[in-house]
């Protein structure tokens, strides 16, 4: 599976719901995420690939988008 | 050493609906509990200021413990909503405990200061006796800012919680604090003079989310105590979803947090002594070594623990 397709499945499991957005859609004005599912997708993040990610790289504009997510996952893999 | 001797609290009588407070953010009253566990909150009358909410909550206090406010050594009032800039709070609150010229100490922190008033007492309790720990707020004032936000004005309520910190004997003994600090967040959740309350609250729940468990953990690991052996969490009543979502990183049931936040809304550095005084008044003597964790999380970003056991 592709990370892309890793970073859906992610998603959908942490916000219970059959999304599919886009590389650059706002999860947090879609209504996929909402404050409390944020530290739930990067919990599960840190399991999936196997990362721990400091409280300092905890800000919220980090994990806007799909996009984001995977400039992020970049930099720490 | 050092031990709480006994708590009080003092809540103003008017209450404040999640439908009168939802109105008014054009919110029904099933959204604003679905966020935030909110039933309802209570709101102080214009002329009750938070040093009269203080000396209340603190008079019930040493009542409960028979203890005149003469013998006290300190006061700490942990308040940021002052009906002045300066000077805090806390002189005048100590005025209306019949004691002036005695120390009073002004913590103006928002939500984590009761607890680091708390973390302080331990400390100073020895050198200077009884120590009176005063978390209140008249957060009404704050709410009703224009332009009123979804995401805070129905979140907040007010109150007074106190806490009576002895060096000699009590029904909880004080082990442990961890306390910190951080500046990085100051601008996501802070209260500028005149203006509303700003609050960045997906930067404030993932960093509460992660810090409070983290420093609960740093108490316990210390005194090899694991979380599902604590008696019950006293935590900061900031949202019932952050509360539970605090128990489940720490892999214990939510009903082990006190909560009733849903009857008094976030009355930021008061919640946590209310709800420790309620929890005592209706928690029957816990067995002797029961660990007890108090933890709070809130502007600046500043945050904490306090591990005490059942004597």
């Amino acid at each position: 599976m592709d990370r892309r397709s890793k970073l859906i499945e992610i998603l959908r499991r942490v916000a219970q719901k059959d999304v599919d957005p886009t590389d650059d859609e706002s999860l947090f004005d879609s209504g996929t995420l909402d404050s409390f599912a944020l530290p739930d997708l990067v919990s599960a993040l840190e399991q999936e690939f196997d990362i721990a990610i400091p409280d300092s790289d905890m800000n919220p504009r980090k994990f806007e988008t799909v996009a984001r997510i995977s400039e992020y996952l970049d930099s720490r893999l | 050493m050092s031990f709480i001797r006994e708590y009080g609290s003092w809540l103003p009588e008017r209450v404040v609906t999640s439908e009168e407070a939802g109105a008014w953010v054009g919110a029904d009253a099933e959204w604003v509990r679905t966020v935030s566990g909110i039933e309802e909150r209570r709101f102080a009358k214009d002329e009750e200021s938070v040093s009269d909410m203080a000396a209340r909550a603190g008079e019930d206090c040493l009542q409960r413990a028979g203890l005149p406010a003469s013998s006290l050594g300190l006061v700490i009032v942990a308040s940021s909503t002052g009906d002045k800039s300066f000077p805090g709070p806390a002189a005048e609150t100590a005025l209306k405990l019949g004691i002036p010229g005695r120390p009073a100490l002004d913590i103006t922190m928002a939500s984590a200061g009761s607890l680091f008033g708390l973390g302080l007492a331990k400390r100073l309790t020895n050198p200077m006796g009884p120590i009176l720990v005063i978390g209140a707020e008249k957060m009404s004032t704050v709410v009703m800012r224009e332009p009123r936000e979804r995401g805070v004005a129905p979140l907040f309520g007010d109150g007074a919680g106190a806490v009576l910190v002895m060096p000699d004997a009590g029904k909880l003994e004080l082990l442990d604090v961890e306390l910190a600090s951080d500046g990085t967040y100051a601008a996501d959740l802070c209260l500028a003079p005149i203006k509303p309350l700003a609050m960045n609250g997906r930067s404030v729940i993932m960093q509460a989310s992660r810090k409070i468990p983290a420093a609960i953990r740093a108490v316990l690991h210390r005194h090899d105590i694991a979380p599902l052996e604590v008696n019950t969490f006293l935590m900061h009543q900031a949202n019932q979803n952050l509360i539970v979502k605090v128990a489940g990183a720490l892999k214990v049931p939510a009903e082990r947090f006190y909560s009733n936040i849903a009857r008094y809304g976030n009355t930021s550095s008061a919640s946590m002594l209310i709800a420790a005084t309620e929890w005592s008044q209706q928690t029957p003597p816990l067995k002797k070594g029961a660990p007890v964790v108090f933890a709070a999380f809130g502007a600046g970003f500043h945050w904490g623990s306090v591990l005490a056991r059942a004597v």
